[in-house]
């Protein structure tokens, strides 16, 4: 057996790096264990301790959690959210990264600049104000309320400048000479070759309103008006904690998002490849 | 589907991006159709004048008129011209009809026309089976036949080549060639056509257009060209393999010499720069008639319907010599070389060339 140190030799590093990719994907994935395996547990249970895997699978959490609160009326606010600030933020950074990348206008970079320093500012810093806008609009406690000041995402307009940046000139200067406008160009041409960003984009968007808890928090007040993060939020009452229903509401919740994930995996990576580069 | 083609006029034109002149002011005109081929080394900025033509730049002097018409406030779009990319620069995500006709529908062209015109130049560059085909899907020449068809059928006045033929092999090119040329003698139009290869400039242009630096070097038709270059430049840049050349300085008997020459010339600078092309040079063999100079030759190529023989003279300089696959010449042999001297050019250190100089034959020294 000639072969059999130099496949000595690979195997050790990849069993090395086998095991910690495995212990890295436990840290991962336990709260989610956690949150399952509560989801399946009796309220006293939860507090006795002493087991992790419950004694008795308590699947009646489940349809018991997720009416004892409108659940279906928060799932399709969520949705409605998440969809509508998806498409909002792919209309304005499609057309906004496109404009920064290939249109020429005075004062084009400094105001891109700007744009991007707006990223410094922690978004909770601008809470405050967004909520007084929307409350001064009478906004509190509506779907425009909800979405309006979500739908522009510097993030999404620096990806898809970056994006357009990288196409090539010459198919611009042809759709030129074949008599193509601005917006000819931008519709025609480079939008549907921007796919790959948009979809990402919408993506990234799409999970960020789905997971967003502090702004529907502050900008809803009805139990018609709440998305679901509220609603498994409100689980944790001043005087009661139900612990196995809010991590059954929150097992429901993270499905959606986790399926979504499954199908479209290389979106997902394209954009953290994009974060790291800006 | 063809129409008489546009004139193109430039008067003055030039452009900069920032510090740096891409286009010297220059004068320029191409007949209706007439097909123009524009050609020098990269960077010399005659991809920049095609764009200036297109108006995917904006010339920062100087006018643009095409077909009596001044165009340079023109958008690209309505100066009726096509063009045709180096890259070919189709759009990916559309279907080889969709390419074709993506011109003609943003000009609002009714649906039926549309579509008879998309059919009628994929047949006539035999694209019909392709046109559901994406670009990804087509190999190198039949995207380029692609970028051709998109041009065509707008029935444009002038059509600009960008280097089309440079990213097809060796083979694909010539036949491209012939066909750009033939599609030429068919329709009729206007051609502008950018290249940085001479050969392929003196072989399809009814007329070239030098440049080098920004500058118009000359412009005339190919023999024009080759056989009388104006300047140094166009001398050394047009004619493969390159032309002969020697430096020569005036001595104390008043003659310009250099090497084994000493040219009793007129008046005129004290220095100057003799060149004679390949194929202006006779190679006697060893046993030969007395030339102008003798040389050792280096190295022979034997090209099958020519050999080049490589010497290692007249002056530092190798120099490179046409002969008749019949010439029995091996490496290290000595050889006399005679001199086509009314072919030959003199040029002066501005590199100029002198009229008349070099011409008298006879009056050439051998030392």
């Amino acid at each position: 057996m000639r072969v059999a140190p130099m496949a000595d030799r690979a195997v050790a590093p990849r069993m090395a790096r086998g095991l910690l990719l495995a212990g890295a994907c436990l840290v991962m994935a336990s709260p989610f264990l956690w949150m399952g395996l509560t989801s399946l547990m009796g309220q006293l249970e939860v507090f006795a301790g002493g087991n992790i895997l419950p004694r008795a699978p308590r699947w009646s959490n489940y349809p018991e959690a997720l009416t004892v609160q409108p659940f279906g009326r928060y799932f399709l606010n969520s949705l409605v959210f998440a969809t509508a600030v998806a498409a909002g933020q792919v209309a304005t950074s499609a057309t906004a990264g496109y404009a920064f990348a290939r249109l020429d206008f005075p004062g084009r970079e400094g105001l891109f600049l700007l744009f991007l320093s707006t990223m410094m500012v922690p978004a909770v810093v601008v809470l405050i104000p967004r909520f007084l806008v929307i409350d001064a609009l009478g906004w509190i406690d509506t779907y425009q309320g909800l979405i309006s000041t979500e739908l522009v995402s510097v993030w999404g307009i620096f990806l898809m400048r970056q994006y357009f940046r990288t196409l090539p000139r010459e198919l611009e200067d042809a759709a030129r000479v074949d008599g193509a406008g601005h917006l000819r160009i931008f519709w025609s041409v480079a939008l549907p070759l921007g796919k790959p960003a948009v979809a990402t984009l919408a993506l990234f968007a799409f999970v960020d309103a789905w997971k967003n808890l502090l702004w529907p928090l502050l900008v809803t007040r009805s139990m018609e008006m709440r998305v679901v993060e509220v609603g498994i939020a409100a689980f944790h009452s001043t005087y009661e904690i139900n612990w196995p229903y809010q991590m059954a509401a929150g097992v429901a919740a993270v499905l959606p998002i986790a399926l979504l994930f499954l199908f479209t995996q290389r979106y997902f990576v394209r954009g953290i490849q994009l974060e790291g580069i800006r | 589907m063809s129409r008489a083609g546009q004139g193109v006029v430039l008067r003055g034109v030039g452009k900069r991006f920032g510090d740096v002149v891409a286009v010297q002011s220059m004068n320029l005109e191409v007949r209706p159709g007439e097909l123009m081929v524009l050609v020098g080394p990269s960077g010399c900025g005659k991809s920049t004048l095609l764009r200036l033509i297109a108006g995917l730049e904006t010339p920062t002097s100087g006018e643009v008129w095409i077909g009596g018409r001044r165009v340079d406030e023109v958008e690209p779009g309505a100066r009726d011209v096509a063009m045709v990319f180096q890259s070919y620069a189709l759009y990916p995500h559309m279907t080889v009809a969709r390419n074709l006709g993506f011109g003609l529908r943003v000009r609002g062209t009714p649906a039926a026309e549309l579509e008879r015109r998309v059919a009628e130049t994929a047949g006539a560059l035999g694209l019909g089976d392709l046109l559901e085909r994406k670009p990804g899907q087509l190999s190198g020449g039949q995207r380029q036949r692609v970028a051709l068809g998109r041009a065509m059928v707008r029935d444009p006045g002038v059509f600009l080549f960008d280097e089309p033929l440079s990213n097809l092999d060796a083979e694909l090119r010539l036949r491209t060639r012939d066909e750009i040329a033939a599609l030429h003698r068919r329709l009729g139009t206007t051609m502008v056509f950018v290249t940085h290869d001479q050969v392929e400039a003196l072989s399809l242009g009814q007329r070239v257009a030098v440049m080098d630096r920004g500058r118009l070097q000359q412009v005339g038709t190919p023999d024009e060209v080759y056989r009388r270059p104006r300047n140094l430049f166009v001398a050394g840049f047009v004619g493969s393999p390159p032309i002969n050349r020697i430096g020569l300085s005036r001595d104390g008997s008043g003659a310009l010499a250099g090497g084994p020459f000493a040219l009793a010339g007129p008046s005129g600078p004290d220095q100057a720069t003799l060149t004679v092309r390949p194929e202006d040079l006779a190679v006697a063999g060893p046993g030969g008639t007395e030339g102008d100079f003798r040389a050792t030759v280096l190295r022979v190529e034997a090209l099958g319907s020519e050999q080049r023989v490589h010497l290692d003279g007249p002056g530092d300089a190798a120099w490179v010599a046409r002969a008749s696959p019949a010439l029995r010449v091996a490496p290290g042999a000595r050889v006399s070389v005679s001199i086509a001297w009314d072919r030959s050019h003199l040029f002066g250190p501005d590199g100029r060339r002198e009229e008349g100089v070099a011409r008298p034959a006879g009056q050439q020294v051998p030392r």
